[in-house]
């Protein structure tokens, strides 16, 4: 069984209350077409589970064969650390085919953010290692492509693409969950 | 269905020179001295091999910190291996057991003879040439990569010694 290592911590980006029943935690990669696919479900999934679920993003970007998934996860981070880490990554899997620097500057711009901070943290490297790190900690988890979903800790192998069976795998957790 | 034996721990690998490149062969030998990531593979191109190769392709920062010397093996021969691997831009070398087929699969007890292909098999080999760790996984499952991690920190003594464990059991991967 593959565990989510390390669990979901301080150092996460964690959407909803910590007292949920279910923890969906997925490992994305923002230029993954089927990342891309997912985003919309994992988006009804969470309107419908409302407060029984706290939703965590970890990167995953594959970026010999998506050249600016890295440097996506970087300015989602940069935005993050302006406090505006979701509102970036709604907008990234928004405009997957137009990831430039440029692009992703002019997106935190447009979220109200410092853009030329972006710039620097993204000509800087910034978040290099924050990004890096939640890969490790994929692979370490049994991370096997993208995306990678885990339920409560642990590795969902069910098909995400099929929303109703996604939601009754959430729901079942969340019974287990609150029990 | 008759279920392979791969060679397990403590066993010393079985030598091999195989292609490649169209003209270039690679003998297990010359590897000795770090550790080294042998992963069998059924085909080049299949969805799942792709993800496989490309996740390993991904870990090449993780793999050279440990020294480790990552290498596919499947039946396709090396046109084949060599369009693939430029198609996704692999780092590593993909080896042909094409002549006589499958003969080092089956050295290693990672051949599927009833498909004509090598299984999903990792063996993970410390500097002497000696398997400390192997896994065979089911055909349409990516194994992903956390095992092979796994051994090579326990051989390089950063993390307590890897159990011997049973494969792992993960229903067939779903992805679209």
């Amino acid at each position: 069984m593959s565990t989510l290592t390390p669990p979901v911590g301080e150092g996460d980006h964690i959407a909803g209350p910590d007292h949920a029943p279910v923890t969906l935690v997925e490992y994305g990669d923002f230029e993954c077409p089927y990342c891309g696919m997912a985003h919309p479900i994992v988006k009804a999934a969470r309107r419908k589970l409302g407060d029984r679920m706290r939703f965590v993003f970890r990167h995953f970007p594959l970026k010999e064969i998506h050249p600016h998934a890295q440097r996506a996860a970087q300015a989602a981070e940069s935005a993050g650390a302006q406090g505006k880490f979701w509102e970036m990554h709604e907008v990234i899997f928004e405009h997957q085919h137009a990831l430039e620097d440029e692009h992703l500057v002019a997106y935190a711009a447009a979220l109200g953010l410092d853009g030329e901070r972006v710039a620097r943290d993204l000509a800087d490297e910034t978040y290099v290692k924050r990004v890096r790190d939640d890969f490790r900690s994929g692979v370490r988890s049994g991370v096997n492509g993208t995306p990678t979903f885990f339920i409560n800790g642990e590795r969902y192998n069910g098909p995400w693409a099929d929303e109703a069976r996604f939601v009754r795998a959430l729901e079942d957790a969340a019974l287990v969950g609150s029990k | 269905m008759a279920e392979s034996q791969i060679l397990s721990p403590g066993t010393t690998a079985p030598d091999f020179t195989l292609r490649s490149a169209p003209d270039k062969r690679l003998s297990l030998s010359e590897l000795r001295g770090n550790p080294v990531v042998l992963a069998f593979y059924p085909a080049d191109w299949s969805p799942v091999c792709g993800d496989q190769m490309a996740l390993y392709n991904e870990m090449h920062e993780e793999f050279a910190e440990f020294g480790a010397q990552v290498v596919g093996i499947s039946v396709d021969g090396v046109w084949c291996h060599a369009a693939f691997a430029k198609d996704r831009k692999l780092r590593f070398p993909l080896l042909s057991d094409f002549e006589p087929k499958g003969a080092i699969s089956r050295a290693y007890g990672a051949y599927r003879a009833e498909d004509g292909v090598s299984e999903r098999a990792l063996f993970v080999l410390d500097g002497e040439g000696v398997i400390r760790w192997s896994y065979l996984s089911p055909p349409g499952v990516n194994p992903g990569a956390d095992g092979i991690f796994k051994a090579l920190e326990s051989l390089s003594g950063r993390e307590q010694p890897a159990r011997s464990e049973a494969p792992r059991l993960s229903p067939p991967e779903t992805r679209p």
